[in-house]
């Protein structure tokens, strides 16, 4: 019954975050409000249900396989790809990198400032 | 044996939901399989293996992307309460996340400027239309946000999310390799990182490849990240007068 418990509560999650965010017209997605719903459930509940550790580590696990499908539908986008090919390729490529040179760089620093910028791992 | 049969059959199972759970497992597994092979490099991350079996399958047999849609929809629909399940390891690195929270902050804030101002920058430079640069502006942010934005500017919602998937294997292919170069070791600094450039495919990916305390960031920057790029975004783009 574990795998049951587990799934009643990431649905019902899920489901309260469509419900606010539809409800207050909030620009967010459903499930990311269902995450922070979980979480303070979570911090006031004090620990994480083992029916709900069990199915949520093995959804995780998989997270890369549930993209899969959504990925598929760039073959209906060819043409749209093809019109500014190059301009889109050089600016994601571009700036995907700074992105994540910066971000890092921003977050080692402030982690020094912020003190015992500790060696995990 | 009957060979009409066959062809009937054909017609019947390629507009099943089996035949398109079937092939999208299979593929997975396939492309697993090869980037084990090639010894779990980044350049070619399962994913984007996956998608290209699949695409190509799909040209071959004649399956439209819709009819095939309807099967994987059952797998897609598992994003949602796995998405909710990032509170779990964010509810473990609790301790963790509290301490870090400024750097957090600072960070993403950073990060997302870095990104849409650097998006923006260069398509402008190399001569986008106006309504590719408001489709590429929210590239770093999970496809269901990006949507929403995108439309909301003026962009191409279903490109939008086609460019939002593009980025994160972008971002997964080249994170480890800025990481090596920039000597950062510390999990939680990675998957920030990855979780904020590289969205859903970057969390997936601090999870398989660095480990849990990194996913627990990754899904915290990814949460964030489309959080406040829903709310920062339109204000740059008045900013620059696009």
């Amino acid at each position: 019954m574990s795998l049951i418990v587990g799934f009643i509560i990431l649905l019902g999650c899920q489901f309260l975050g469509e419900l606010i965010v539809r409800g207050f017209g909030i620009p967010v997605p459903g499930p990311v409000m269902g995450m922070v719903i979980l979480l303070i459930a979570l911090l006031i509940n004090g620990r994480v249900p083992d029916g709900l550790r069990k199915t949520g580590q093995g959804l995780l696990n998989y997270l890369t396989l549930l993209f899969v499908p959504a990925g598929v539908g760039m073959m209906v986008h060819f043409q749209l790809i093809q019109a500014d090919f190059w301009t889109i390729i050089v600016t994601l490529f571009v700036s995907t990198a700074v992105t994540l040179a910066v971000t890092a760089k921003v977050m080692m620093w402030m982690n020094q400032r912020v003190g015992g910028a500790e060696k995990a791992k | 044996m009957n060979f009409v049969a066959l062809d009937q059959v054909w017609v019947y199972l390629s507009g099943n939901p089996l035949l398109s759970l079937l092939v999208t497992l299979a593929a997975f597994y396939v492309a697993t399989r090869i980037n084990i092979l090639l010894g779990r490099t980044p350049l070619l991350h399962p994913v984007v293996i996956s998608i290209v079996l699949l695409i190509g399958f799909l040209l071959l047999s004649g399956i439209e992307y819709s009819t095939y849609f309807e099967g994987a929809q059952f797998i897609h629909f598992l994003l949602g309460p796995a998405t909710v399940a990032l509170a779990i390891p964010l509810y473990d690195h609790r301790e963790r996340v509290r301490r870090l929270i400024w750097p957090v902050m600072v960070a993403c804030v950073t990060g997302i400027v870095t990104a849409v101002g650097s998006t923006l920058g260069i398509a402008m430079l190399m001569g986008a239309s106006r309504e590719t640069l408001l489709t590429l502006a929210p590239k770093s942010v999970t496809s269901p946000i990006a949507m929403g934005i995108a439309e909301q500017l003026g962009g191409i919602p279903s490109l939008a999310a086609g460019l939002v998937l593009l980025t994160g294997s972008i971002g997964c292919a080249l994170g480890p390799w800025i990481f090596r170069l920039m000597r950062i070791n510390d999990p939680t600094v990675q998957g920030f990182t990855m979780g904020l450039a590289a969205h859903g495919f970057g969390t997936a990916q601090s999870f398989s490849s660095i480990g849990a305390l990194a996913g627990a960031f990754a899904g915290l920057a990814m949460g964030l990240t489309g959080l406040l790029t829903a709310f920062l975004l339109p204000l740059i783009v008045a900013l620059l007068g696009i």
